[in-house]
C-alpha cells in the first residue's frame, strides 16, 4: 500500500504519513497538493480564535515554548513576558547599574534585557498631519501655551509635517518655553490631544492616531491624489456624463478637457479659462492662495478661479463639475445663454463619481513619532564601557525598543532613534522638571554579549524575580503589530 | 527549545513539540505532529504549575515512543499477541483488547484517549489538584477530587460544532474518560454515525468503545452511503482496504432508526459488560441515549429531542 505511486511521504514528524494527492496526513496540517507537501492553514482553529476574539497569530510562527511558570497569567499573549522600561525608574548618576537588568531565556539562549527609563534632554516629536489644508508657511513657529515649541517643516504627500521639541526649545529658551515644550511633548507622546497655533497659519488640535482638527473643522480624509492625478484616475467615469471637470487643488489643479487624460478620450475643448500658472496642459499651479477651504486653497466659491469662457469654443448648457481632491467640496454648473455658469443640483449620473473620490481617500490621521538620543550617559547604566553599547547596537547584536515598540535607529553616530508612540502602552512617558522627557528604553542582547561589553552581570536577575513576587508590576498585552522584542533579538543571532 | 521543562528531562526533548500557554493564561497547549492537547488543571497555583511541568515533560517523548512501535499498533489486535513496550501503547492495547476476539480493531482506535490518559496520569502523580482534564481533540481524560464536577458539552457533528447537550461528571461517578467517534471526525469510521459520544472509566476505553459503537451504526448495502477503501485515501491507514464512510445521503426514517437501533444494541452490550457508562448516538438529527438512566452522570437530551410542543 505504501508504494502508491502518487502518494508522498511527509517527514514533518515521525509518523511519516503517506499522503495521497489532495489529502492530508493524520495531523490534518500537512497535505499533498499536486505532488508537493504543503502546510495547510488551520482555518477551523483560526475561526474559533476569531470567534473568541483572540488575537490571531501566524500558525506556528509565534508559538513559543513555555517556561514552566504561570507568570503571564491571562495577560500576555502567547507565552512569554517582556519587561518594558515603563515605570522602571531611572538611576542617577547614570553609572549606577540600570534599575532592572533581567535575564530571560529565549529558544535556549540566555537573553538579557536592560531596562531603564531614560531622561531625554535631546528629544522631540515629528508629527504628520494628514491634510491638504494649509497649516502655515514652512519654518513658521508652532506655539503651545503661547510659547514656540517647534516649527512647520517640509510638506509631504497629502500631509503637513511639524517638528516639535528638541534641545533648543527644551533648554535654549526661557524657562516657560522649556516647560511648555516639555508639556506638549509629554501630552503628544502619551496620546493626549494638544492644541497648537501656527504663526501666520492655522490653529490645529493634534492627537496621535486621531484625525486632525484644523481651525475647528475635523479633517475626514486624505486627498485621493493631486488635482491632476484625480483627473487621470476618474476621467473615464466622467466621460460622456459631463463636458468638463475642474479638480481644485492648492498644488496642482486639473482640468479634464485640457488634460492628457481628457484628450485621449476625445473630450472636446470647452473654452474654459483657469486663473493661476499653467504648468503643462490641464495642470495649473497657484490657482488661489493656500487655505483651509476647497482642496487646501482659501476659496469658498470655486467660480473665483475661473475666467470668462471663450465664446468661440463654449456653448450654452455646457455642463461643468468642480470638485476638490477629497470629494468633500463639489459644485455643478451649466452655462446660460451668456455663457455664465449657473449652479445646479448635482445630476444623478455624477453623484457616484464624487462618492468614488471620497471612498478612495484614506482616513486622515495625526501620527506622532518620538525621537530621542540615547547616545549619552544613559549608556553608562548599561555598561561600564558606554561606547561598546553603541557599537553593539550598530552591529545589531543589541536590540533597542521603546516601551516594547520597535525603533528606527538613525544611522551615524550615537543611538538616536524614532518610535511610533501609538505602539507603546498607555502613559509610557513622564518628565522631570529639568525640563526633560522621561521615556522608556530597553536594550536586549545575549547574556554572553552583555558580559563582553562590560555589562553589570552581577546585577542580572531572572525574570521570575520581577514578575512573580510583586503586584506593582502591571501586565499589559503586547501590541499586536509589534515584533516580539526577545524573538527578534534571537532571530538575528541565528542568521 | 523550551526553556525549562523539568530540567532533568531536557536531553530527551524533541525539537518539534510545542508547549505553550494559551492566550487565556490558564490552559496549556501541547502539540506534536498529529497530537494536539489542551490541558487545564485547577488548584493552588504552585500545584497547577507543577502539574503543567509534569505534563510537558511527559509529553515531549510520547510521539517518538508511539512511532517506534507504529507498525505493531496499526496491526489488528489479536488476543495473546505480544504486548508493546511503551506505556501509551500498552494503554491502547488494554483498551481495545476486550473487542479483539469478535471485532476488527487495531490499538490505533484508542490512541487519542490513551495519550490523554497518560498525560493526565503524569500530572496527578506530581501535583495535588482539585480537578484537571486533558483534551485530545475531543477525547478527554478527567481527574476529579471530592465534590468537584465537570460539565462536558457534546456535539452532534464534529465538523460543525454546536452543542447537542451537556453532561455533568461528578467526582462520585466512576466516569473519568470521554470520547467521540464518527465518520465526519478526523479518523476514518466503518459506520455512518455522525457522532457517538461515550462516557467510560478511562479515556482510552471510551475511545475504543466509541469506535466500536460508531462502526455498529450502519446500513450495509444502502445506496445512500459512499464508501472508499481506507488505503485509497491514506495508503498507510491501519484500516487497510476496509471501506470507510466518505458520504451519507439523506436516509429514510426507518433506515435511520434501524441503524441507530443496531448501534444502541452494541452500546447496551458494552454497558452490560462494564466497558462503558453511557453513550449518545447521533445520526442525521436523531439521537439515542444508552445507559443514561442508571448513571448519575447523565447525558441530557437536547430540548428538541423531547418534542417541540410550543412551536
Amino acid at each position: 500500500m505504501a508504494n502508491d505511486a502518487d502518494a508522498i511521504r511527509c517527514d514533518a514528524c515521525p509518523v511519516l504519513c503517506y499522503i495521497k494527492p489532495g489529502r492530508t496526513g493524520s495531523c490534518d496540517r500537512y497535505g499533498n497538493h499536486e505532488g508537493k507537501l504543503v502546510r495547510l492553514d488551520p482555518h477551523v482553529v483560526l475561526e474559533r480564535a476569531l470567534e473568541r476574539g483572540d488575537s490571531v497569530v501566524p500558525f506556528l510562527e509565534r508559538a513559543r515554548d513555555w517556561d514552566g511558570t504561570l507568570i503571564h497569567q491571562s495577560e500576555v499573549a502567547h507565552g512569554e513576558t517582556f519587561v518594558t522600561a515603563i515605570g522602571a525608574g531611572t538611576t542617577y548618576p547614570d553609572y549606577k547599574p540600570a534599575p532592572f537588568i533581567i535575564s530571560s531565556q529565549v529558544e535556549g539562549v540566555d537573553m538579557v534585557t536592560v531596562v531603564t527609563e531614560g531622561i531625554f534632554s535631546y528629544c522631540g516629536v515629528k508629527v504628520k498631519i494628514d491634510t491638504d489644508r494649509h497649516m502655515g508657511p514652512e519654518c513658521s513657529a508652532v506655539r503651545a501655551q503661547g510659547e514656540a515649541v517647534g516649527h512647520v517643516t517640509t510638506s509631504e504627500y497629502g500631509s503637513q509635517m511639524l517638528s516639535l521639541g528638541g534641545v533648543r526649545h527644551l533648554t535654549g529658551g526661557s524657562r516657560h518655553e522649556g516647560t511648555a515644550t516639555c508639556d506638549t511633548l509629554l501630552n503628544l507622546c502619551n496620546g493626549k490631544a494638544v492644541e497648537l497655533k501656527i504663526d501666520g497659519g492655522a490653529k490645529v488640535v493634534v492627537q496621535a492616531g486621531k484625525p486632525p482638527i484644523v481651525d475647528g473643522a475635523q479633517e475626514e480624509r486624505m486627498r485621493v491624489g493631486c488635482g491632476s492625478a484625480t483627473i487621470g484616475m476618474f476621467a473615464k467615469q466622467w466621460f460622456g456624463k459631463v463636458d468638463d471637470v475642474v479638480v481644485v487643488d492648492d498644488h496642482i489643479t486639473g482640468v479634464l478637457s485640457e488634460h492628457q487624460a481628457g484628450k485621449l478620450l476625445g473630450v472636446p475643448e470647452t473654452g474654459i479659462k483657469l486663473k493661476g500658472r499653467r504648468s503643462t496642459p490641464g495642470r495649473y499651479f497657484q490657482v488661489a492662495e493656500p487655505g483651509t477651504a476647497w482642496g487646501g486653497t482659501d476659496i469658498e466659491d470655486p467660480l473665483t478661479i475661473l475666467g470668462k469662457f471663450n465664446a468661440k469654443k463654449a456653448w450654452p448648457a455646457l455642463r461643468l463639475l468642480m470638485v476638490s481632491t477629497t470629494g468633500e467640496h463639489h459644485a455643478y454648473f451649466e452655462l446660460d445663454d451668456e455663457l455664465k455658469p449657473r449652479q445646479k443640483e448635482l445630476p444623478e449620473a455624477l453623484i457616484e463619481s464624487v462618492a468614488r473620490i471620497r471612498e478612495n481617500c484614506e482616513p486622515a490621521l495625526c501620527t506622532v513619532l518620538f525621537m530621542g538620543g540615547a547616545g549619552g550617559s544613559l549608556r553608562a547604566g548599561v555598561t561600564e564601557n558606554p561606547v561598546k553599547l553603541t557599537h553593539s547596537v550598530r552591529d545589531a547584536l543589541t536590540r533597542v525598543t521603546c516601551g516594547g515598540a520597535p525603533v528606527y535607529v538613525w544611522p551615524g553616530g550615537g543611538i538616536t532613534f524614532m518610535a511610533d508612540v501609538s505602539r507603546m502602552p498607555q502613559n509610557a512617558f513622564g518628565y522631570v522638571p529639568t525640563p526633560a522627557l522621561v521615556a522608556p528604553i530597553e536594550f536586549t542582547l545575549k547574556l554572553a554579549d552583555y558580559a563582553s561589553l562590560g555589562g553589570y552581570t552581577n546585577h542580572v536577575r531572572p525574570l521570575s524575580s520581577i514578575a512573580t513576587k510583586d503586584d506593582s508590576r502591571k501586565r499589559v498585552t503586547a501590541h499586536s503589530e509589534n515584533p516580539w522584542p526577545l524573538e527578534s533579538a534571537t532571530k538575528k543571532k541565528k542568521r | 527549545m523550551a526553556a525549562r521543562v523539568g530540567d532533568e528531562e531536557k536531553e530527551t526533548m524533541n525539537s518539534r513539540a510545542q508547549i505553550r500557554l494559551l492566550s487565556d493564561g490558564r490552559r496549556l497547549h501541547l502539540h506534536d505532529g498529529p497530537i494536539d492537547l489542551i490541558v487545564e488543571a485547577f488548584g493552588p497555583r504552585e500545584e497547577v504549575e507543577a502539574a503543567y511541568r509534569a505534563a510537558a515533560s511527559r509529553f515531549v517523548t510520547v510521539l517518538d515512543e508511539l512511532c517506534r512501535e507504529l507498525s505493531l499498533l496499526r496491526s489488528p489486535c489479536v488476543p495473546d499477541d505480544p504486548w508493546p513496550q511503551g506505556a501509551v501503547a500498552r494503554r491502547m492495547v488494554a483498551a481495545v483488547m476486550p473487542y479483539a476476539a469478535e471485532n476488527f480493531i487495531t490499538p490505533m482506535a484508542a490512541v487519542a484517549g490513551a495519550v490523554a490518559e497518560e498525560i493526565l496520569a503524569a500530572m496527578v502523580a506530581r501535583a495535588e489538584l482539585l480537578r484537571a482534564y486533558v483534551n485530545n481533540g475531543g477525547d478527554i481524560a478527567l481527574d476529579l477530587s471530592a465534590a468537584q464536577t465537570f460539565v462536558i458539552g457534546m456535539v452532534e457533528r464534529p465538523d460543525r460544532p454546536s452543542l447537542l447537550g451537556t453532561t455533568t461528571v461528578r467526582a462520585s461517578d466512576p466516569v473519568r474518560g470521554v470520547a467521540t467517534s464518527g465518520w465526519r471526525g478526523r479518523s476514518f469510521s466503518l459506520g455512518i454515525a455522525d457522532a457517538v459520544t461515550v462516557l467510560a472509566d478511562r479515556a482510552a476505553a471510551a475511545d475504543a468503545a466509541a469506535t466500536i459503537i460508531a462502526n455498529a451504526v450502519d446500513l450495509p448495502g444502502n445506496p445512500a452511503i459512499v464508501r472508499v477503501p481506507a488505503c485509497e485515501l491514506a495508503p498507510d491507514s491501519d484500516l487497510g482496504n476496509r471501506r470507510v464512510t466518505q458520504a451519507v445521503g439523506e436516509l429514510k426514517l426507518e433506515d435511520l432508526n434501524q441503524a441507530l437501533a443496531q448501534g444502541a444494541r452494541t452500546a447496551r452490550r458494552l454497558l452490560r459488560m462494564g466497558l462503558i457508562r453511557s453513550a449518545a448516538l447521533s445520526l442525521q438529527g436523531e439521537t439515542r441515549i444508552v445507559g443514561a438512566v442508571e448513571a448519575s452522570s447523565t447525558i441530557a437530551t437536547p430540548v428538541r429531542e423531547r418534542g417541540l410542543v410550543h412551536a
